[in-house]
């Protein structure tokens, strides 16, 4: 039992590949900003990854068990931060989910990316507290309760992707903590139920989104847009790509939102499948490798973490490329450490450092 | 390397709990999945980019090149109308169209746009709300023909409202206040019917044709052939690269035999009435000046007319649109005169011996016939100069319908004269047979005797009258009338010269005899002017003056004036109709004015000639005092510069010694 925590246990590959990642985005995002009025996005987006380290050596330092001590105290945090970015949020494209952060001459910053890492915590704290191999159904309804209360207060924004994200850690931890196959069925059948009536709730827009989701074709210049232009930019770039800034659905702008939602849209379409290929390895690799992280986990807490750093990260790959190749509705969430933005980018280095915090201790049992 | 501190309760933690049962093994099987999961996830994703990049990457490319590859049409500029001097009759002018741009539209900016184009916003508003409906892409016309106020307006807020956007077009320009209206016509998009047709099948659709005149008749020249230009386009339309360029071909100018002196005094002298002035060269039959009254204004047409504008053209009851010195077909009354004159001459029918007795009319076939006067004993001389109807129906009488309707033919009556305009009426010349051709009828005798005086059912357009005097008095040459040169066969019919001057001493007679005649206003000093009168009832006015249907004006009679000068060899034949100006003698000063014009313009013409050819002398006599022989002759005009350039020339191409 070493009580010296070393940095050669830092899970240096996964640092190596997500490094990778971002310098591929950095890239890209230089690209498909060269002719816009985003132009600067490439190198604030290397600011952001440079802070990004500096919060994840933050997050790695402190103990994972003392951080899970204070689960409480963060979840009341974070629900105060949603509703606080509900009254004084600055709203983008009809939707209220930045706050500016004083101090930083407009910087603002998307509270919901870094409630993500509370719930992560809050799934962990909770389903290693009940020292039980199996869920049972009102465990996980108290639990569900927990995470749903952030969950409508982020839909509210309105900003379903970033909600959805919440559900998927959820889901992922009680999957591991032993939920019964039959609840499963249960809960899809409420599920089925509840959602004709949650189809009311949903804004217009979103509502919009998942009707051209299912028929792109039927109101091609509004939503079905996206999907189609995407998919254009991601055919057009057959197996070798156009070639770094020659995507003509980047550069002529087509391609909606090229550098943040779309950039792998942007991607694919001037480095061909090649290109994709490759990157979808290094996060294949980055997935696995937190997993990995999980199976070494030194006890459930740490193993639960690992897992829903997996499990968010794993969802934000299925939604966003999912989309990107026409395969899943606009919903508008990042991809990790690629898509332009600071909360994003912050939210997945902190998450990144609470795997390698799991990892600096893993002997220490 | 030692991190900063760790937790110090870490101790603490691990060994206060028992280990038991926070074991992970029990996940380990759920763990497995999970990764089978992200397995499945992965390949679920990368299927999706073999399915678009491996698979389809043609058919995805076909559709980025369909995003940002555009086609835009580069409009072949019309050419202009010209008159027989090059003046220029219809041009071209660049007109602006802005449109709002529905994808881009933020309708909180309406106020705002309204008010800097000096629109009404709840117009503008309603307008784009009735859009609402249509598909994105199909822009609103908010305003036609932008003034330079608009534009700098545009130019100056196209970061604020992207939503506007220019257009800019060639449009023509047409002579104000209808001038020339009938004979130019006007130009229009190709209509859906017009598609179908032989003459319209080559067009496009939206294509900008002539519709109408000579913009329609000479479409094919004027037109040109529209250029194309491949360019790039990003997502708002903006041209970000030109990748091929076809240039437009200007459309030809037109040059026509309308002279615009001629044409402005003849438009003048109709100012304020109805009907037509026709002036042809009868040597040539160049259509010196035409004129068609009511009028339009073409410039309406030039685009898309208002409906407004159409409705009160369509309703009003004198027919603007109908071009009368082609399409108008009346009676001819007395100006069918001399036509009888040549045939009964010319059958040897009468001779100028042959006199009638006239007690201010006569009876034929029991009914009895009125000469507007009291002429006495007369003959063809003063039967022409005076207009004896009593004189012609005797003329009638001994020549019988078929002869009169074959000189009628020979002159050019009862069929097209072959104008270069479209919709040329034939008119009507009345026989037996055409009769039972046309009505089913038996021949009544007492028609001939109407007929003889150019009235009954015998129906003339004003150009065909133009056309047949004119030949007449050539002695037998009818040209086809034409308003752009081209090919000419014209009909031939030797007259008998004797004859002929006959016929053209009495219309001389009618403007220049001493005591009663009848186009005395028609007289120029110094020109020897010849012509005739006619005044033409209308076939059914009879009737309706008896139930008193029309007002007064319109029972008065259709005047004619024909003329034509000199005498002896005819260059300018000039028609004058007026609906309801009473009587042919209020016709004439009309046609005095168009020919006095051309008289005028001659003269003045030939002065400018001489001058020129003065001033051309004496340039060439101070040439050639400093020039050896050789360079005078090719350049007389300026001797003294070319004796610079070439010196410059000798010095530059020398330089050796």
């Amino acid at each position: 039992m070493s009580r010296y925590l070393s940095l050669r246990d830092i899970d240096w590959p996964l640092m190596v590949i997500v490094l990778l990642l971002c310098g591929v985005g950095v890239l890209q995002i230089y690209s498909a900003t060269m002719d816009t009025g985003y132009h600067s996005a490439w190198w604030k987006q290397i600011l952001y990854v440079a802070c990004g380290l500096f919060l994840m050596w933050l997050a790695l330092a402190l103990d994972y068990h003392t951080i899970l001590h204070y689960v409480p105290i963060m979840y009341i945090a974070s629900v105060v931060a949603l509703l606080g970015t509900a009254l004084v949020g600055a709203t983008v494209f009809g939707s209220k989910r930045w706050i500016p952060l004083p101090g930083t001459g407009g910087v603002h910053l998307q509270v919901s990316e870094f409630v993500k890492l509370v719930i992560i915590l809050l799934v962990a704290r909770y389903l290693t507290d009940l020292k039980r191999d199996e869920l049972e159904i009102r465990e996980m309804l108290i639990l569900s309760g927990l995470v749903a209360v952030p969950v409508v207060l982020v839909l509210a924004q309105p900003d379903l992707g970033t909600s959805l994200t919440y559900l998927a850690v959820l889901v992922t931890g009680a999957f591991l903590a032993g939920l019964r196959w039959k609840y499963v069925a249960a809960i899809a059948v409420v599920a089925v139920l509840v959602l004709p009536v949650g189809w009311h709730f949903l804004k217009d827009y979103q509502k919009a989104r998942l009707v051209s989701f299912m028929d792109p074709e039927r109101d091609p210049q509004g939503s079905g847009y996206q999907l189609i232009q995407s998919e254009i930019a991601v055919g057009a770039g057959g197996m070798f790509g156009k070639g770094p800034t020659r995507g003509t659905q980047t550069q002529l702008r087509f391609l909606p939102v090229p550098h943040t939602d779309f950039i792998f849209s942007s991607f694919a379409e001037e480095h061909g499948f090649v290109g994709v290929m490759v990157v979808l390895s290094l996060y294949f690799v980055m997935i696995m490798r937190i997993v990995q992280n999980a199976q070494t986990a030194p006890d459930r807490a740490g193993m639960y973490i690992c897992m829903g750093v997996g499990g968010l990260l794993l969802f934000h790959m299925l939604v966003n490329v999912g989309m990107v190749v026409g395969r899943m509705p606009v919903t508008g969430i990042p991809l990790p450490f690629m898509s332009a933005g600071g909360s994003n980018i912050w939210s997945n280095f902190l998450a990144l450092g609470l795997v390698n915090n799991v990892r600096l201790r893993r002997f220490i049992n | 390397m030692i991190l900063p501190p760790a937790d110090s309760n870490l101790e603490q933690h691990s060994l206060g709990k028992p280990p038991l049962r926070d074991d992970t093994r029990f996940a380990a099987g759920k763990i497995a999945i999970f990764q089978y999961v992200v397995v499945a996830i992965f390949l679920f994703l990368i299927s999706g980019f073999w399915k678009l990049q491996v698979q389809n990457p043609d058919h995805y490319e076909g559709l980025a090149q369909q995003n940002s590859v555009k086609s835009v049409p580069v409009i072949a500029p019309r050419g202009r109308i010209l008159d027989r001097d090059g003046r220029v009759i219809v041009g071209n002018h660049t007109s602006y169209t802005l449109i709002l741009g529905r994808e881009v539209l933020k309708e909180e900016h309406l106020p705002a746009i309204a008010q800097g184009l000096d629109l009404d916003y709840d117009d503008l508003a309603k307008r784009v709300r009735r859009f609402r409906s249509r598909p994105k892409y199909e822009p609103i016309v908010i305003k036609e023909e932008l003034t330079p106020a608009d534009l700098a307006f545009v130019d100056s807020h196209r970061d604020f409202f992207p939503e506007l956007e220019l257009i800019n077009a060639q449009r023509r320009l047409y002579p104000q206040d209808g001038m020339m209206a009938h004979v130019i016509g006007y130009t229009g998009e190709v209509s859906e019917e017009d598609l179908d047709t032989p003459e319209f099948a080559k067009y496009e659709q939206g294509a900008v044709v002539g519709k109408f005149g000579l913009e329609r008749k000479y479409n094919s020249t004027l037109m040109g052939v529209d250029g194309q230009r491949q360019v790039v386009v990003d997502n708002r339309g903006q041209v970000r690269k030109v990748l091929k360029q076809q240039p437009a071909k200007a459309g030809q100018d037109l040059q026509t035999t309308i002279d615009l002196d001629l044409q402005v005094v003849a438009e003048l002298a109709m100012e304020g009435k109805n009907g037509a002035v026709v002036a042809l060269d009868p040597r040539t039959g160049e259509v010196l000046a035409m004129v068609s009254r009511p009028t339009f204004d073409p410039n309406k047409f030039a685009v898309r007319i208002k409906s407004k504008d159409w409705k009160e053209i369509m309703s009003n009851p004198d027919h603007p649109m109908l071009n009368q010195a082609i399409q108008a077909q009346q009676p001819p009354g007395s100006t069918f005169k001399p036509t009888m004159a040549i045939a009964a001459l010319e059958t040897g029918t009468i001779d100028d011996k042959w006199t009638v007795n006239c007690p201010g009319g006569a009876t034929f076939y029991g009914h009895y016939y009125k000469c507007h006067m009291k002429h006495g004993t007369i003959s063809l001389h003063k039967g022409i100069a005076q207009s004896c109807d009593t004189y012609f129906y005797n003329v009638g009488y001994k020549l019988g319908i078929e002869k009169i309707a074959t000189y009628a033919d020979l002159v050019g009556f009862g069929h097209k004269t072959g104008i270069d305009l479209p919709g040329e009426a034939e008119g009507v010349v009345p026989s037996e047979e055409q009769k039972m051709r046309t009505q089913h009828q038996k021949w009544y005798a007492g028609e001939t005797i109407s007929v003889s005086i150019g009235q009954g059912n015998l129906q003339v357009t004003p150009i065909q009258l133009a056309r047949a005097i004119g030949g007449l008095a050539l002695g037998g040459v009818w040209h086809h009338p034409h308003l752009v040169p081209g090919p000419d066969s014209p009909s031939v019919w030797s007259l008998t010269p004797a004859n002929v001057k006959l016929v053209v001493d009495g219309m001389y007679g009618v403007v220049n005899d001493p005591g009663f005649i009848t186009g005395g206003r028609a007289r120029i000093p110094g020109i020897e002017v010849c012509g005739k009168t006619g005044s033409a009832q209308l076939a059914s006015n009879e009737y309706l003056q008896g139930a008193g249907r029309l007002d007064e004006n319109a029972r008065k009679d259709n005047a004619w004036f024909v003329g034509f000068a000199p005498r002896s060899a005819p260059e300018i034949v000039v028609v004058a109709l007026w609906d309801h100006g009473e009587h042919g003698q209020f016709a004439a000063p009309i046609v005095r004015d168009v020919l006095k014009a051309y008289f005028d313009k001659k003269v003045r013409v030939a002065a400018l000639q001489q001058q020129q050819q003065q001033l051309a002398a004496r340039m060439a006599s101070i040439g050639s005092l400093g020039l050896p022989a050789a360079g005078a002759g090719e350049s007389g005009a300026m001797p003294a510069a070319a004796a610079v350039a070439s010196g410059q020339n000798a010095a530059e191409s020398d330089p050796l010694p």
